[in-house]
C-alpha cells in the first residue's frame, strides 16, 4: 500500500575500522527536518558538522504537511525555499462545517507583496529529500545513515557520544551536540531529563488518500460531522493528488481494528461521497501531547525541535517551530565557537525558544480544547459558538480549528535593545522577524528584501539619496570588526538610482519597505543574523549601533 | 486608559429584563439552556468589546461562587 520512500546507503564509518574517536566541532543527532536544517545552517556559516541518524529513510507515513511563511523564508536561506514553493500546494480558503452545514469560510489571502505565501502544503518526505539533496553538495557536512547514538557523556570541554552501526561501534568527541532526535528523544532519556506537560488521550486517524476527483484546494474542517458523529474531521490537499483526511476517533478505541481498511473506508466515503474512487497512500493513528523540556540548553548538549517540545498538530506548529529553533541557534553557536561572542549568548537561545515553545503549546492546547471539548459545559460553549457563528459574523473569530503557525515575536529578550519611547509604533518592534517586501536591485532587476539579507548582522538604513548613504557607509566601515561586522543595506526611495553607489543598496520601488518598517530618512534597523530585529532608531549613529550589536551578541 | 468593569447600577426596567432572562430558557433542556446562556454571553461580550472588562467580570463571578460547594 504505501509508496516506497527514498532510502540512503549505509557507509561504514572509517572510525569503525581504525578504532579512533571521530573528532568534530559539532555533532547533530537526528536527521529529521530540524537536524537537516541545522546542518545546512551551520555549514553556511563555515562550520564542519557530523550529522547522525539511526535510520536510512526519509520520514515515512503521515507527518507534517503545512509549512508556514517564516519556515519557507528560512528554507530559502538554506537553499530549498523555491523548490518547496514550486512543488507545494498553495491554498488560501478554509471552510468550517458544523454537523451538515457550512458555518463560514475564510480567505488567508496571499500575504501581499512578499516572496512566500502564508502556507504551502507539501509532504514531509519531500521536504527532507530537498534538504538531503542540498547536503550532498555541502562538503562541510558528513551525514551518516544507520548511525545510532547509544551513549552520551559530557565534561567542561566537550561531549563524547557512543555510536552503533551495522558494521560496529565507534565514539565521537564534539565540542557541541545538537539533539534533534525527535519526540521520543533517546538523548533526553540518556541525560535523564524531565519532559513536562499534558498528554491528550484522544486518538486521531489519518488516511492519506489519492484521488483525482475535482475538489478545490481548500482546507475543510468539520465539527461533529454526520460521517463521524460527536467528533471532528479535517481534509487538506497535498501535492500529487494526495489528500490528508484526519478523523478524531475518541478515547477508548482498539487501534488495530481502527486502521483496518474495512473500518476506515466508511469514514472516507462519508467525507468524500459514495462515488469518488480513491486509493490509500498511508493509514495511521496518532495521539498527541503538549510538553516541553524545562531548559533546552544542557551544558554542551542543545535540544531543538520535537526533542525539546511537542504540540498537537492543529496549527502546524511542530516542524515549523523546530526549524525556527535552528534559525535562532545557528548564528549564536557559530559566534560562540569562533570566540566572537561569550558562551552566555546561548542562554538567549534558551530564553527565546522556550518562550516560542510556550506560545505554541498554549495555542495548540487551546485549539485542542475547542476541537475536543472534555466536559458538558465546554461542549455547550463550543456548540454555542458554532451555532451562533452561522448568522453572526462577529462570533466567528471564536471558532478555533487550529490557529496556524506564526513566528514568535521575542519579548524581553536579554539581547534586544528596546525602542526609545515614542519613536515607533509597536509594529516590527525589537524581537520581531523582518518582514519581506518587493525591492529593485542595483542592476535594475526586481527582487525581495529578505533575499538581500545574509548570515550576518545587517543595518537596514533608510536614506534620502546616495550621498547620504556614502557618508554612512564610511562611518560604519570604521566600526568594523571582522567576526561580527555590521553590513549596511541602504533603502533608497523610489525614483532614486543607486548607480555609482559602492555600498549594498535597494530601491523601495513600491514604498512598501518604508511602510512596513515605518522608515524615513535616517531610520535604522539593526537585524540579527536570523533576521529578527535587534534594535531600531530614528538617527543613524554608529556608536549606538555598535552597542546594540554587542548586546545582541551577549557581550552585556 | 483601560476601562474597568462598571459596578454602579446602570439599567432601567430590571423586572422586564429578569423575566426575559428566565423566559429565554422556556422549553429548553438543561443542556440546551446552558448553550443559550453561552450564546447570550457571547453576544454581550462582543458588544462590550473590551476583553479586560470581560475578564474582570469573570473573576468577580468566580470569586462570588466560592469553592463551588454551596
Ligand atoms: C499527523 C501529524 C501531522 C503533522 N503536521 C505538521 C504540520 O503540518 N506542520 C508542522 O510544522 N509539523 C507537523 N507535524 C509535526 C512534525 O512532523 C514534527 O514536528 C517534525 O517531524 C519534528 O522534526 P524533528 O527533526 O525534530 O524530529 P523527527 O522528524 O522525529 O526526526 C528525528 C530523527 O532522529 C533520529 N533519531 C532518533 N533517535 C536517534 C538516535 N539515538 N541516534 C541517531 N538518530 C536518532 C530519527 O531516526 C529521526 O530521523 C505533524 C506531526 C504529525 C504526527
Amino acid at each position: 500500500m504505501p509508496a516506497a520512500r527514498r532510502t540512503f546507503p549505509f557507509v561504514t564509518p572509517p572510525e569503525v575500522e581504525t578504532g579512533r574517536t571521530a573528532e568534530v566541532p559539532i555533532t547533530i543527532v537526528g536527521a529529521g527536518p530540524v537536524g537537516l536544517s541545522a546542518a545546512l545552517d551551520l555549514a553556511a556559516r563555515g562550520q564542519r558538522v557530523l550529522l547522525l541518524d539511526r535510520d536510512d529513510v526519509v520520514s515515512d507515513g503521515s507527518r507534517a504537511i503545512c509549512i508556514a511563511k517564516r519556515t519557507l523564508e528560512i528554507s530559502d536561506r538554506l537553499g530549498i525555499g523555491e523548490r518547496l514553493l514550486e512543488k507545494g500546494v498553495k491554498w488560501n480558503v478554509g471552510r468550517v462545517f458544523f454537523r451538515d452545514q457550512e458555518v463560514y469560510h475564510f480567505n488567508l489571502l496571499p500575504v501581499d507583496a512578499q516572496k512566500f505565501p502564508a502556507f504551502v502544503n507539501i509532504q514531509q518526505y519531500y521536504w527532507e529529500e530537498y534538504l538531503i539533496d542540498r547536503i550532498a553538495d555541502e562538503p562541510l557536512i558528513d551525514l551518516r545513515w544507520k548511525n545510532e547514538v547509544t551513549g552520551v557523556e559530557q565534561d567542561e570541554n566537550g561531549v563524547t557520544l557512543s555510536v552503533e552501526t551495522p558494521a560496529g561501534g565507534y565514539r565521537v568527541r564534539a565540542e557541541w551536540v545538537i539533539a534533534a532526535d525527535g519526540a521520543h528523544s533517546p538523548m533526553r532519556a540518556m541525560l535523564g531529563l524531565d519532559f513536562q506537560g499534558r498528554i491528550f488521550e484522544d486518538h486521531f486517524l489519518i488516511a492519506d488518500v489519492r484521488f483525482k476527483h475535482e475538489h478545490p484546494d481548500e482546507r475543510w474542517f468539520w465539527f461533529d460531522p454526520p460521517f463521524n458523529p460527536g467528533q471532528s474531521a479535517l481534509m487538506h490537499k497535498q501535492p500529487d493528488d494526495v489528500w490528508r483526511l484526519d478523523f478524531q476517533l475518541g478515547w477508548n478505541i482498539d487501534r488495530e481494528e481502527a486502521v483496518k481498511p474495512e473500518n476506515v473506508t466508511p469514514l472516507v466515503r462519508g467525507m468524500l461521497g459514495p462515488d469518488v474512487e480513491f486509493e490509500y497512500e498511508w493509514i495511521s493513528i496518532y495521539t498527541f501531547q503538549c510538553r516541553r523540556l524545562e531548559r533546552f540548553l544542557h551544558d554542551r548538549v542543545i535540544f531543538a525541535g520535537d526533542a525539546a517540545h511537542l504540540v498537537s498538530p492543529f496549527g502546524a506548529r511542530g516542524a515549523n517551530s523546530g526549524v525556527q529553533d535552528i534559525d535562532n541557534l545557528g548564528w549564536k553557536l557559530d559566534l560562540v565557537m569562533r570566540g566572537a561572542a561569550p558562551r552566555d549568548l546561548l542562554e538567549s537561545y534558551d530564553h527565546e525558544r522556550v518562550q516560542a515553545a510556550d506560545e505554541n503549546i498554549l495555542n495548540s492546547t487551546r485549539a485542542t480544547d475547542f476541537i475536543t471539548p472534555k466536559t458538558p459545559v465546554s461542549r455547550a460553549w463550543r456548540d454555542a459558538v458554532l451555532e451562533l457563528a452561522r448568522t453572526h459574523e462577529a462570533i466567528r473569530p471564536f471558532i478555533n480549528s487550529g490557529r496556524l503557525s506564526t513566528p514568535k515575536i521575542y519579548e524581553d529578550s536579554p539581547i534586544e535593545t528596546p525602542d526609545a519611547p515614542g519613536e515607533f509604533t509597536p509594529d516590527m518592534k525589537p524581537g520581531s522577524p523582518a518582514l519581506d517586501a518587493p525591492v529593485r536591485l542595483a542592476d535594475g532587476s526586481d527582487g525581495w528584501l529578505l533575499e538581500q539579507l545574509g548570515e550576518r548582522f545587517q543595518a537596514l538604513v533608510f536614506v534620502s539619496g546616495t550621498a547620504m548613504a556614502e557618508g554612512m557607509a564610511k562611518a560604519l566601515a570604521a566600526t568594523g570588526e571582522e567576526k561580527a561586522a555590521i553590513e549596511p543595506l541602504f533603502v533608497l526611495p523610489a525614483g532614486i538610482s543607486p548607480s555609482g553607489l559602492e555600498a549594498h543598496a535597494v530601491v523601495d520601488r513600491d514604498g512598501l519597505v518604508a511602510e512596513r518598517y515605518q522608515g524615513r530618512a535616517g531610520t535604522v534597523y539593526l537585524l540579527r543574523p536570523d533576521q529578527h530585529v535587534a534594535a531600531r532608531m530614528r538617527h543613524f549613529e554608529p556608536a549606538a549601533l555598535r552597542r546594540a550589536r554587542d548586546r545582541a551578541m551577549g557581550r552585556g | 486608559m483601560m476601562n474597568a468593569l462598571r459596578l454602579e447600577a446602570r439599567l432601567s426596567d430590571h423586572d422586564r429584563l429578569y423575566d426575559a432572562f428566565i423566559r429565554m430558557h422556556d422549553g429548553l433542556s438543561e443542556a440546551e439552556s446552558q448553550k443559550a446562556s453561552a450564546k447570550l454571553v457571547l453576544l454581550l461580550a462582543n458588544h462590550i468589546g473590551e476583553p479586560e472588562v470581560i475578564l474582570e467580570a469573570i473573576e468577580r463571578v468566580r470569586a462570588d461562587m466560592g469553592d463551588g460547594s454551596d
